[in-house]
């Protein structure tokens, strides 16, 4: 064999072979799971059943070991104060962790703000927590890939690997996440991984009174989050910038930012 | 039960007032440090870019302060990452960044952006200084007694000649193209250094205040201004020092002269040069001055025309919570007042200095505005947050990120620059250098 038909015929094998090889990674199983999952966590916000008690912000900062005095939380509720000539007054002391006991209202420098009854047009309670984008900005924005999104949908962060530059707490449209107090890393809900991976419920909504939290896979049209998602009018939070958030709300007013 | 209090203070509520309502999370994460990171790199690109102007565009006039611009932005360059290491929550883990970078985000490309423009510094610098770094060689090598200093440096000039020991006309000839080729590069890469600085702010879609494509634009320019600005402030600082210092023979003021014992400079000398170059680069600095503050009101304008929901909060932030830091510090005392002081007829060395100082604080107070004001309004647009400067720090956090890490940054460069100055004589005058 000469050497220039040795070259060729090995050219012309390898090339082959390559085609071959990679038509056999095409069908690999796995990707194909990865890509299109038969599970999807979502979560299912009731704002109709929220009493603004806070237990869900209680047993996620126990649950999670989020100091409890800190002031940051994984979850918390907002209260929503709309009055009859149209002004919103808003508040949240603690995240709710103490729940809504007393009508006055903590506008933080701006002091307490009491608004009399008769001039309430409504008032309700609006339960927040990370939304586990699809195409979550947090993920997009970390510089060393230490938070992450898992196939079904989680978004989830190494704490061994985060530098701790807060790129992601800015990049958030929704300020879920924090800076951990005893960790020194970027911190957020995980709508409770270790639980849920291991078939249980998260935290909040197994805290709820009133089952106005419930999380549910998206992918599962039985599920009974699917069921609500496909019967009934739900929102999202900011959709305008384009993150495609996976925490829906029945109920949810137009002042709810 | 001292950890206990620790664990509840969280990072960021040190400095961070709010007010009305704003989310439990929310808090001034970015604070001093990410406000020096881009007014330092925006010094070295800057000073690159003056130095370039005589490099590249030939720009004769500009000879002597070009090779100060050029070894002092090299003294800068390591500055501009202090900040960012100051203000990790995890530094040791900094060297990810480079190790494994996740390339959707902006900040991951700051290794191989920062890394490439060290490189081109690096080299160009080498260039300049190599026909210095050889005789420096020879004449050391004559020395008979050499002393402490003389005897590190020889080392250390043969190691960094990398034994390219020909100074013949061709070789010098071939050395003065590579200046220019490296600086030419060196434009667009120091643009991209910066301009990439400003892209970190202007890509975060969840900021109101931030979100612009014209951010880079404007980072850049600033950076110009700033670093022309702060190259004539410490050039008339520099050379007063000198005076003073040739004078009275203190020669610890001059390592140069102390590292290669030529303190042979005439004071009446020293003074022409100086005012010479200071005026020349107000010019410059002029030019570059009309164009940021063009873009900034563009981009002022715009918001307010457009008047997206955001503006609301957006107005409340500029025209009353920060007022006093935009229109008077910013624009007024760092951009109008400068600007009447340099096309006022009849410019003198003092007046252009006084001028070039208003605008490196006009710049900075740009940056703060940016960074500080970028965060003074929730996500909600219901609340706002103010941010209060550690002065006295009680812990390292608030060290790091109050006025003591602030002036550790402000201050490194300086202390750089003297030891760098002893290895390349910024302020050589010989005509054969390029």
């Amino acid at each position: 064999m000469k050497r220039r038909e040795f070259l060729k015929s090995t050219a012309v094998f390898v090339a082959g072979a390559s085609i071959s090889v990679s038509a056999l990674d095409f069908i690999d199983p796995k990707e194909i799971l990865a890509a299109n999952p038969d599970l999807r966590w979502g979560f299912l916000v009731d704002t109709h059943k929220c009493v603004g008690c806070g237990f869900c912000v209680k047993a996620c900062k126990i649950e999670n070991d989020i100091p409890y005095d800190a002031n940051v939380t994984r979850t918390w509720v907002e209260r929503y104060v709309i009055k009859k000539d149209g002004d919103v007054v808003m508040d949240s002391p603690k995240g709710a962790r103490d729940g809504y006991t007393s009508k006055l209202l903590d506008q933080n420098h701006s002091g307490m703000l009491q608004v009399p009854d008769e001039e309430i047009a409504q008032a309700f309670f609006v339960p927040k927590l990370c939304n586990h984008c699809a195409t979550p900005a947090c993920v997009q924005v970390c510089p060393v890939g230490a938070t992450y999104q898992a196939a079904d949908g989680v978004v989830l962060i190494d704490r061994t690997w985060c530098i701790g530059c807060g790129y992601c707490i800015m990049g958030c449209p929704y300020g879920v996440r924090f800076f951990h107090p005893v960790e020194h890393v970027a911190d957020k809900c995980t709508f409770c991984y270790h639980r849920i991976s291991k078939g249980g419920n998260t935290a909040c909504a197994q805290a709820c009174p009133n089952g106005a939290r419930r999380i549910g896979n998206l992918k599962d049209p039985n599920d009974p989050v699917t069921v609500a998602l496909m019967t009934q009018r739900v929102g999202v939070l900011r959709d305008e910038y384009g993150t495609k958030p996976q925490v829906f709300y029945l109920g949810l007013n137009k002042e709810v930012r | 039960m001292v950890e206990q209090v620790a664990q509840m203070i969280v990072h960021g509520e040190a400095w961070t007032v709010k007010d009305l309502f704003v989310l439990p999370n929310e808090y001034v994460y970015w604070s001093i440090q990410i406000v020096m990171y881009p007014y330092m790199t925006g010094l070295v690109a800057g000073a690159f870019v003056l130095s370039s102007l005589y490099h590249v565009f030939g720009v004769e006039k500009l000879k002597a302060i070009a090779r100060y611009a050029l070894v002092f932005s090299f003294a800068l360059l390591p500055v501009a990452m202090m900040p960012l290491m100051l203000h990790l929550s995890q530094p040791f883990r900094g060297i990810h960044v480079l190790m494994t970078p996740h390339f959707t985000s902006a900040i991951s490309a700051f290794g191989i952006v920062f890394m490439t423009y060290a490189c081109i510094v690096a080299v160009e610098i080498w260039f300049v200084y190599r026909k210095f770094i050889v005789e420096s060689i020879h004449r050391l090598e004559k020395l008979q007694n050499r002393n402490v200093l003389e005897n590190l440096l020889l080392p250390f000039y043969k190691l960094i000649s990398l034994g390219c020991m020909d100074i013949s006309e061709k070789a010098l000839q071939a050395d003065h193209k590579a200046v220019k080729i490296m600086a030419g590069i060196g434009i667009p890469v120091a643009c991209f250094l910066h301009g990439y600085a400003g892209f970190i702010f202007g890509s975060v879609k969840a900021n109101a205040l931030w979100m612009t494509p014209l951010m880079p634009v404007i980072f850049i320019c600033s950076a110009v201004v700033s670093g022309i600005a702060l190259c004539i402030v410490s050039y008339y600082i520099f050379m007063e020092m000198r005076k003073w210092a040739a004078k009275r023979g203190k020669n610890w003021l001059l390592p140069d002269a102390m590292a290669h014992g030529n303190a042979t400079m005439r004071v009446e000398e020293l003074r022409s040069v100086q005012e010479h170059e200071v005026k020349i680069s107000s010019k410059y600095l002029i030019i570059f001055m009309t164009l940021a503050i063009t873009l900034e009101m563009l981009d002022m304008i715009f918001r307010g025309y457009t008047a997206v929901k955001s503006w609301d909060a957006l107005r409340m932030v500029i025209y009353e919570h920060d007022f006093m830091k935009i229109f008077v510090y910013q624009y007024g005392l760092g951009n109008f007042l400068p600007f009447l002081m340099l096309l006022w007829p009849g410019l003198t060395t003092r007046r252009a200095v006084i001028a070039s100082i208003l605008v490196l604080f006009g710049v900075f107070m740009m940056r703060w505005n940016v960074v500080i004001g970028g965060q003074a309004f929730s996500l909600t647009f219901a609340g706002f947050m103010e941010y209060h400067l550690p002065i006295i720090p009680h812990n390292l956090e608030t060290f790091k990120e109050g006025l003591g890490g602030m002036l550790a940054v402000i201050f490194t460069p300086f202390i750089i620059f003297y030891f760098l100055n002893m290895i390349f004589p910024a302020f050589m005058t010989d005509d054969e250098s390029h």
